[in-house]
């Protein structure tokens, strides 16, 4: 045993990382975190935009469990290769558009690339918080050994939650930490996991129930493949993927689809986009910031500026006034009847 | 010392603070970098992130939709750290 080993630890902000580096603290391994953006992060983005959400406190869990555990926490912007790995997953995808496995995986292979990168701090082993069974795809026994070897990890790779199901790592045969003291835990249940925060004092943790990637939420998944369908495409963008999160997504027809602010949170984030996308909002009554996304012709203005009004203040009047505008063009006035609720057909909404 | 400053207006969170990491990671001890931000989650985001890695968060003011954070970069920091 020697406090002057090192490791890096995958950090997503939820407990399990959070008790992983715990364990290896208690050890006197010396923990640095670092945590991967892909874009699909549920991190942040809802509760920055949303109304509703501005009163909770806002924090990214990820530099608050770095924080919690007096680490430093490398964030790093994955966007553009994680492309590749929702595009194309190896090992297919879960019950919605989470490629969970290839993204261990990769997340893995990062780490071991960042400590290569990182030579000069001298990291001796990487580990998760992983535990053999919690996930349906990415933590099945059968697939740790092939997260190890994929990413290049290889027994370099320690989860110190379940380590003890597992065959001992090189930091455990190294006598680097002491097997007897990592943890056997398995399954779905977060009894263990519980227990252990209890004991180590933590508290305020954070537990989403769907994990920290909106690629496991069925509504945004079908969203996403709404978007590739419509653009004939499964190129994305940060901006595509980022819009997907934001207000009531509503296809009229296969050309195009309005974004719809649900609040005036939404609204003020649309705005952002009023340079790049034809923007609607009414001007006789309040109502709510719309962005058309796709292809629409100028007869179609006034179904779109019909569905916009229905949203707003002036949904049970005879007229409203929406203004129109395409991206560094002036405003266009245009007069509508809001729809009926009924009206709005439900294979309309995405 | 130098000041500098880093527009991250409409990114969120945790653009914001990748941004910042970056650009710190180029400057050196006593340095000061101006964030200016529109996601109020860079409020907490960016002053957490300077205290985890040893630099001082010196205030942040509102301007209009605007938020700017002002951290000076540690002692300890070293040039591409």
């Amino acid at each position: 045993m020697g406090s002057q080993h090192k490791a890096v630890a995958l950090i997503s902000g939820g407990l399990d990382s959070m008790l992983a580096v715990r364990v290896m603290q208690e050890q006197g391994i010396e923990v640095e975190g670092i945590n991967f953006f892909t874009g699909f992060c549920v991190e942040g983005h809802t509760h920055a935009i949303r109304n509703h959400d501005r009163n909770k406190q806002k924090r990214n869990n990820a530099l608050w469990v770095a924080e919690q555990l007096g680490i430093k926490l490398h964030i790093i912007d994955v966007i553009e290769e994680y492309k590749d790995v929702l595009l194309n997953p190896k090992y297919g995808y879960g019950s919605n558009m989470n490629p969970c496995l290839d993204c261990k995986i990769f997340m893995v292979k990062k780490a071991v690339e960042w400590v290569k990168q990182h030579h000069m701090k001298g990291f001796d082993f990487i580990i998760t918080g992983e535990v053999i069974g919690q996930r349906p795809k990415s933590q099945l026994k059968r697939n740790m050994p092939v997260v190890a070897a994929e990413s290049g990890a290889e027994d370099l790779l320690l989860r110190p939650l379940c380590a003890k199901n597992l065959p001992p790592t090189k930091p455990e045969r190294e006598g680097w930490v002491e097997r007897d003291r990592l943890y056997d835990f398995h399954g779905r249940n977060r009894k263990p996991q519980i227990a252990l925060a209890q004991q180590f004092g933590f508290e305020g943790y954070a537990m989403p129930a769907g994990g920290c990637c909106f690629l496991t939420d069925e509504n945004y998944s079908k969203k996403l493949v709404d978007l590739w369908q419509s653009k004939n495409s499964r190129e994305y963008e940060l901006d595509d993927i980022m819009l997907l999160k934001v207000g009531r997504h509503i296809r009229p027809k296969a050309g195009f689809k309005l974004i719809i602010a649900r609040d005036a949170g939404e609204s003020k984030f649309l705005e952002g986009y009023r340079k790049q996308f034809i923007s609607l909002y009414a001007t006789s009554h309040n109502g709510p910031m719309a962005i058309i996304d796709g292809e629409i012709a100028q007869e179609d203005y006034p179904l779109a500026a019909s569905i916009v009004a229905r949203y707003g203040q002036g949904r049970e009047a005879e007229m409203v006034d929406v203004e129109i505008t395409l991206p560094d063009e002036s405003p266009q006035q245009v007069q509508a009847k809001p729809l009926l609720a009924d009206y709005v057909p439900q294979e309309w909404f995405v | 010392m130098r000041q500098v400053e880093l527009d991250a207006r409409r990114l969120l969170c945790p653009l914001p603070v990748i941004k910042t990491q970056n650009r710190v990671a180029e400057l050196s001890a006593g340095d000061i970098i101006k964030v200016i931000c529109t996601d109020p989650g860079a409020m907490s985001d960016i002053p957490a992130w300077a205290r985890i890695h040893g630099h001082q968060f010196i205030g942040a003011v509102e301007q209009g939709d605007d938020i700017i954070i002002t951290v000076r970069v540690g002692p300890e920091h070293q040039n591409g750290a």
